[in-house]
């Protein structure tokens, strides 16, 4: 029966084989899913790039004037990149400073966060499946309400305060301050993800080999010497996955920190994405050629951290 | 089976009877936002007219007001819009109206009662299209919490008091009742010119171009920079949020944490139901300043799309809306100050309102007779979000600490060049 089925596929691809040969014959299966990933991934990053070099307030491509590279001109019209205020369009600057604050900050507490709870997971404690739990929770939560439970927590009549007016202390405005605010940015993205990293490391962890442990044990090697040694190296996939992953994530923040912050105060939480979603359709004039442009560029950034991510890689592995 | 046969047909004939009156109908699409209850008041006038006109149906998509101005202005520009929307940047869209002057009936009634307002919905050179009308007239101005100057033991300052003495009289309300917020302005262009205009800010140069930082636009600047230094104003609202983002202090003001919030007359209908009897608030004419007292006008409109495969029907829908007897049951219900100068001289009763409802659409009534020609000028002038949107943004950063006032200033006028070349790029 089921022999009769497979003879109902297989006549199609035989007679697709003898006509086009077998060397081609892996692209009929890549087919379907390239082109797929063709019409939603290839054209809309097409169009974004036509957009890119065009100017004006029409919506169709045929109705805009091109301008060539002068939307990426007066993006990088710059004295110093160092500071966004000598820059014409110092909003996109002042979101790409503040994203790479962001992101060396969130990354490195992602990364040794993560790293040391898995390590905790991984052992034999008590309660280890409820405090795996837990620590995944987060991740199933929606951005948008992870953000609205920290802004209640966080606002002036929040949770915080109240617990530190019940000790004699005096309100803070954790939103409105611009060093508090990054920092409770940073904390609420690494409380919300962290989940996610943990189990890919405890995913690395488990597959490391007992014996290799037990062989260490043997020969008395001191418990940071095999962390060192032996969990790290033996690690390394994972963490290189989770490392690339966490900073093309936080590269690419958006949602949890327009519902915390909204950007403010002033600039000091404005991300690249925020500057690239307000400039094409929150601003009075959408203007679509610039954000398409500051798209542009911020696709060129995760296209090198990708890069970077499969030669660092393959480095390692061979 | 004889008598099968003949039922089955008369199911058949009954069916297709139906399907022909459903295709026959046609189907409107109106996208309308909300302050208050004027959903439910418009529901409600939507229902009337579809009893008197069977082959008209409207369907009623309530939006929140973010999506008015940062969705619809994409739908609109791909065609892909409604028949007809509700809009507050009249300037903005009208480039997507639809005229609808050639279908109406009595051109000349939407002429006497709209007039001064349809010039805010037509492009420059346009002196005669009718693209729809005013479902609501606003005005700035100051809503104040009454209870907490009472508390306070402090009077309130006069009818003809300047910024600066009801800055200082809400700052010694709060630090006597431990009010959070002093005075909130919302985190608005709009809102903020009603300060600067008072402040002499002329906006427009002779040639009527935009020459909006002047002596009067830095005397506002400096008073709100001032008061987030001095604690008159909490950091919260214009400090908060980057770039163009709206802020309100409506919770605030509601939660009595607020002495003076400047927002508008469109707060009314919510704050006289949700605050009820919590304390006693109370609307005051606009505070004084060198130049003037006058608050800034502005408003929404109910207007068609120039995409409508139905114009007539928009049309008709439009002349009933718009009609003395409907227009003034809406504005009434929905407490609104009237944007229909008939109405208006007539007065309402605002039957639904409370008396400081009542007392609160009577200040801001009232308030159109102090309008300054530049606070009109403004309203009607077509890229006025352009120029909103680099003050609040410009002046938020000021507040934040990032840039200097007159950084600020240099910003403002730049950004303004740009948008506005960049909109008006062919």
């Amino acid at each position: 029966m089921l022999r009769g089925a497979t003879r109902i596929i297989d006549w199609p691809m035989e007679g697709l084989q003898r006509l086009i040969g077998e060397r081609r014959m892996p692209y009929v299966f890549l087919l379907p899913n390239l082109a797929f990933f063709g019409v939603f991934v290839f054209v809309p990053i097409s169009i974004n790039f036509l957009y890119s070099v065009t100017g004006g307030p029409a919506l169709f491509p045929a109705e805009r004037p091109f301008v060539g590279a002068g939307q990426y001109a007066y993006l990088f019209d710059c004295g110093s990149f160092v500071d966004p205020s000598s820059c014409r369009e110092d909003h996109f600057w002042r979101g790409v400073s503040n994203t790479l604050r962001f992101t060396a900050f969130q990354v490195v507490a992602m990364v040794l966060l993560s790293l040391l709870t898995a390590i905790v997971l991984n052992m034999k404690i008590r309660g280890r499946g409820f405090f795996r739990a837990v620590y995944f929770f987060p991740v199933l939560l929606s951005p948008v309400v992870v953000a609205l439970i920290w802004k209640w927590i966080l606002q002036r009549d929040g949770l915080l305060n109240a617990g530190i007016t019940g000790l004699g202390g005096d309100k803070i405005l954790f939103l409105s301050e611009p060093g508090w605010a990054m920092f409770w940015i940073i904390f609420v993205s690494v409380w919300a993800h962290m989940g996610f990293y943990t189990l890919i490391l405890l995913a690395g962890l488990q597959a490391i080999p007992a014996d290799i442990y037990e062989a260490a044990e043997m020969d008395a090697t001191p418990r940071w010497r095999v962390f060192w040694r032996l969990t790290l190296p033996l690690l390394w996939p994972n963490l290189i996955v989770v490392i690339v992953l966490a900073l093309i994530r936080a590269v690419q923040t958006f949602d949890e920190v327009f519902v915390l912050t909204g950007g403010g105060p002033g600039t000091s939480t404005l991300m690249v994405v925020q500057y690239i979603y307000e400039t094409a359709f929150s601003n009075q004039v959408q203007n679509f050629g610039l954000a398409a442009a500051a798209s542009v560029v911020l696709g060129i950034v995760l296209f090198a951290l990708t890069l970077a991510q499969l030669a660092f890689s393959q480095r390692k592995s061979s | 089976m004889k008598g099968t046969k003949m039922l089955l047909g008369c199911a058949l004939l009954a069916a297709s009877l139906v399907v022909s009156n459903a295709q026959a109908q046609t189907t409107l699409r109106m996208t309308w936002y909300s302050d208050g209850n004027e959903g439910e008041v418009m529901s409600d006038l939507l229902r009337r007219f579809e009893e008197q006109n069977k082959d008209i149906k409207v369907v009623l998509d309530q939006v929140p007001f973010k999506a008015i101005n940062e969705n619809l202005p994409v739908q609109l520009a791909a065609g892909q819009g409604p028949d007809l929307a509700r809009v507050a940047d009249l300037g903005g869209v009208a480039r997507y109206m639809l005229d609808l002057r050639p279908l109406l009936k009595d051109p000349a009634y939407f002429e006497t009662n709209f007039g001064p307002f349809l010039e805010w919905m037509r492009l420059p050179g346009d002196k005669t299209s009718i693209p729809g009308f005013m479902t609501q007239l606003t005005l700035t101005g100051p809503l104040v919490n009454k209870t907490l100057f009472e508390q306070a033991n402090i009077a309130m300052p006069g009818p003809k008091a300047t910024w600066e003495e009801w800055a200082k009289a809400a700052k010694d309300v709060a630090t006597k009742v431990q009010a959070p917020f002093p005075v909130a302005i919302d985190r608005s262009g709009h809102r903020f010119f009603s300060l600067a205009i008072t402040q002499g800010a002329k906006v427009f140069d002779d040639k009527g171009e935009p020459a909006v930082v002047d002596d009067g636009f830095k005397r506002g600047a400096q008073l709100v920079y001032d008061w987030h230094k001095n604690g008159v104003m909490s950091k919260e609202l214009w400090g908060s949020v980057a770039g163009t983002a709206y802020r309100g202090a409506n919770d605030e003001f509601k939660n009595a944490q607020v002495v003076m919030y400047v927002s508008g007359s469109w707060q009314i209908g919510q704050f006289d139901k949700t605050i009820g009897n919590g304390f006693d608030w109370v609307a005051v004419p606009t505070p004084c300043g060198p130049a003037n007292c006058s608050p800034m006008p502005g408003g929404a409109a109910l207007v068609a799309i120039k995409t409508t495969q139905h114009p007539k029907e928009v049309a008709r829908l439009v002349e009933y809306l718009a009609s003395e007897k409907v227009v003034g049951e809406f504005y009434d219900r929905s407490l609104f100050v009237p944007g229909h100068l008939g109405l208006a001289k007539q007065g309402l009763t605002y039957k639904d309102a409370s008396q400081q409802g009542k007392a609160a659409l009577k200040v801001f009534s009232e308030g159109v007779s102090t309008l300054s020609p530049v606070a009109n000028k403004l309203q009607g002038y077509v890229h006025n979000r352009v120029i909103f949107n680099a003050v609040i943004s410009r002046l938020g950063q000021a507040i934040a600490g990032e840039a200097s006032l007159d950084e600020a200033y240099k910003r403002i006028t730049a950004d303004i060049e740009q948008q506005i070349a960049e909109r008006t790029k062919k």
